[in-house]
């Protein structure tokens, strides 16, 4: 398969691309934030979502979805990032997608979310820096299990629907076994969640457990067996989170280029001056090798091939590493007003930095891909 | 169509594996290992000249090029599926040759039919070796400013004047060269000629380089008659075909940063520095660097996938060699650095039988030229900043 987008994929891009820069620039998310926005996103844009398919792309064509891959909604996340736009769409149509794929949940979640009535957030992290370590425990009750431990940087998680929770059932903290993954009502009795307001205005939750009674049914896959589950609702978030990133990186860049291309000093463009030209040149090129290199993890991921994840974790960390430069290039070629609340750079700057940290950061993929060679 | 492709992978390996031998598998030593062909040419084994043979048989030394000029006339897809097969078994390319990177392109392009056949089959069986007469003592980065002339004497073109940096040229058989033909128009006064480096008037000078070796020479034409037939698109207008090539020349030296130096870099450094309790290269923060490293290595393998993908389907933007080019060099500079550093004081060694004779610091002190040759670092910035960002120029 060639490394770039077949023609359906391009026609997607298109409309992806239209779409979201007409219903959610980043006019929108500036006008949620001014109006201190309890939600974190819009709900009647997530609606619309559904109704041109996005919620669907990777929902199997058997269970009413398009049947499509981690490509396409790789070309639908990198819009939502060009544009900054406030969505569940990773957490929900990828992520919680992914993990549900051929589950007894699936019936229940798939076409909530098909239709944009429900959103999904992820419980999986319990500590401030992403990490394999997962405490929170799920002992057997009844005829169920009792939850109990903490979770953060749970995006959407005080309006979510289902909460996907990471718990240890076997095991201690640090094993990679002995985990189950458990598919969580919003309601649940003994949930306390604490939405926090972060630096890009989205809103993430630290959420409580205190023996949270759960039926065996909320259980996906199989008991202990939670890895496997995890590892594709992890690659399938993270290679999304890449995809996001690209679109936040490349946006940056644009907003970069057009002001060098217009700004004058000294009564010359200040895109003519070659110290400006190769710092731009140079994140141009990082940003491409990144875009190849979260392709080649999408269709690797698509086709269930070996070595997808490594190759998940080379495009998280690439695309940490150019983003987070194409951000700080993008205000220090701004100047002065990059620096002003006014300007749309600084907005760039804090969604890459949270998008940095989620589901991993380069140096904590770097280390993943240094383990699986074995040094 | 997809079940063909399937076929022709299978049939393509089992190929391979019946026709390269083991020997032809395994990591290149050293430089000697690399079969440049020509028509003196110079096997390190018997194994070497088979492989060649036999894939120069099949036209798989060129894939892609048509059947007629030596090729093996492979679509994209097959193309790829060689290249990946090939990849997977290791297998070593049967023939360096700046005639297949370089000047075949610009002849499928530019090359009028005779041109063609006479010199592509030879380039893709390895049986002439071709040398670039591009740079000049006073034209490097400005390379239209070149001012070897060549003088139209009715049948023939008499060329006077020298070259610099020509790879190789002291074992090159034929020159493929940029000559000024018209001193009134910088750009549209350079023709694009080829000639035997057997001719008379030719001479070369080896430069002694930083690492002790002379890949590169000063180039003499004094009086070189050149038969008009020589003469590669048309006259004034060898510039475009410059460009075309310097493009393919760009890609191959892009392909640098993808070399692997027969083992992984972290191996080199655990061989110095071991391993901590936990089964981790012990230096912390040598680890930290290699594995950051590994990231930009593969990512970059990504793009030069994505890359020769998009140039056969003719999708690539024409400026993105420079990108190539830029990206690939400046990390194989880092790969040597960390190669270095890893190697400790043993990779300083320079004349010992243990260190090859210095095979891995006077590898170090060449890839320092990978971000200067075929166009400095700056200059792909240049472009890259003029064509495919669009900012105003100066």
């Amino acid at each position: 398969m060639p490394l770039f987008l077949n023609d359906e994929q391009a026609m997607l891009a298109d409309t992806a691309k239209d779409f979201v820069a007409e219903h959610a620039p980043v006019s929108h998310l500036r006008k949620l934030r001014d109006d201190h926005d309890e939600t974190g996103f819009s709900p009647a844009l997530w609606k619309q979502f559904a109704e041109m398919g996005f919620t669907g792309i990777l929902i199997p064509e058997n269970d009413n979805g398009l049947g499509l891959g981690h490509v396409e909604a790789g070309i639908v996340l990198e819009e939502i990032g060009r544009n900054l736009s406030p969505s569940p769409f990773l957490t929900t149509a990828v992520a919680a997608v992914s993990a549900l794929q051929g589950s007894a949940q699936r019936d229940r979640w798939f076409p909530a979310i098909l239709s944009g009535d429900s959103v999904a957030a992820l419980a999986i992290d319990e500590h401030a820096k992403h990490g394999g370590c997962i405490a929170m425990k799920a002992e057997r009750s009844g005829n169920g299990f009792r939850l109990s431990g903490t979770k953060q940087f749970v995006a959407h998680g005080h309006v979510a629907d289902l909460i996907l929770v990471a718990a240890r059932t076997a095991g201690s903290p640090q094993d990679k076994e002995g985990i189950t993954l458990f598919a969580v009502s919003k309601d649940s009795t003994g949930m306390s969640v604490d939405p926090r307001r972060l630096a890009d205005s989205s809103l993430a939750s630290h959420m409580t457990f205190d023996n949270v009674e759960v039926d065996a049914d909320a259980v996906i896959g199989e008991v202990d067996q939670g890895g496997t589950v995890l590892n594709r609702l992890l690659a399938a978030g993270r290679t999304g989170a890449a995809a996001e990133m690209l679109g936040v990186g490349s946006g940056a860049m644009d907003l970069t280029v057009n002001y060098l291309r217009e700004r004058k000093q000294f009564g010359v463009h200040i895109g003519s001056f070659q110290a400006l030209q190769h710092r731009a040149a140079h994140l141009y090129s990082e940003l491409e090798v990144a875009r190849a290199a979260i392709l080649k993890a999408q269709q690797l991921l698509d086709g269930g091939s070996e070595g997808a994840e490594q190759a998940v974790s080379v495009a998280k960390a690439q695309i940490g590493l150019a983003t987070t430069l194409a951000v700080q290039e993008g205000i220090q070629m701004h100047g002065g007003i990059g620096m002003t609340d006014e300007y749309d750079i600084g907005f760039y700057m804090k969604r890459g930095r949270v998008l940095a940290e989620l589901f991993g950061d380069a140096n904590y993929h770097a280390n993943l891909l240094a383990e699986a060679s074995g040094y | 169509m997809s079940d063909d492709l399937e076929a022709f992978r299978a049939e393509t390996r089992d190929w391979l594996e019946a026709n390269c031998p083991p020997e032809m598998r395994k990591p290149m030593r050293s430089d000697k290992d690399i079969c440049w062909g020509g028509r003196n040419p110079q096997f390190s084994s018997p194994e070497q000249k088979l492989w060649l043979d036999r894939m120069a048989e099949r036209g798989w030394t060129v894939p892609d090029w048509p059947k007629e000029y030596g090729g093996g006339g492979l679509d994209p897809a097959r193309a790829k599926i060689v290249r990946e097969e090939m990849a997977r078994l290791k297998c070593r390319n049967p023939l360096y040759s700046f005639g297949i990177s370089m000047l075949g392109p610009a002849l499928l392009k530019y090359g009028n039919e005779a041109q063609k056949l006479e010199h592509l089959p030879k380039i893709a069986r390895g049986e002439i070796r071709w040398c670039q007469g591009y740079s000049e003592p006073n034209a490097g980065s400005d390379l239209a400013g070149l001012a070897t002339s060549a003088e139209d004497k009715g049948d023939h073109f008499l060329v006077n004047g020298q070259k610099v940096w020509t790879s190789y040229a002291d074992k090159a058989d034929w020159i493929f060269c940029l000559v000024r033909t018209d001193r009134s128009n910088k750009h549209n006064g350079i023709s694009f000629v080829l000639f035997d480096m057997e001719s008379e008037g030719v001479s070369t000078k080896p430069i002694l380089l930083i690492s002790g070796y002379s890949p590169f020479c000063e180039t003499f034409f004094d009086n070189v008659k050149v038969p008009k037939e020589n003469l590669v698109g048309e006259l004034n207008r060898g510039w475009d075909v410059a460009k075309y090539l310097l493009g393919h020349e760009r890609e191959m030296i892009s392909g640098m940063g993808l070399r692997d130096s027969g083992k992984p870099l972290h191996e080199s450094a655990i061989a110095t520095v071991g391993r901590d309790a936990e089964g981790r290269l012990a230096d912390p923060l040598l680890r930290a660097q290699i594995a950051l490293f590994e990231v930009r290595a593969k990512a970059f393998a990504a793009m030069s996938e994505r890359f020769i993908d998009a140039l056969k389907a003719g999708k690539a933007h024409p400026a993105q060699p420079s990108m190539m080019k830029y990206y690939g060099t400046e990390l194989n500079k880092t790969r040597y650095e960390l190669l270095m550093a890893s190697g400790g004081s043993d990779a300083l060694e320079w004349e010992s039988a243990e260190s090859g004779n210095g095979a891995l610091p006077r590898a170090w002190l060449r890839t320092k030229a990978n971000s200067i040759e075929g166009g400095t670092s700056e200059i792909q910035l240049n472009i890259i900043a003029k064509r495919i960002l669009e900012l105003p120029n100066q």
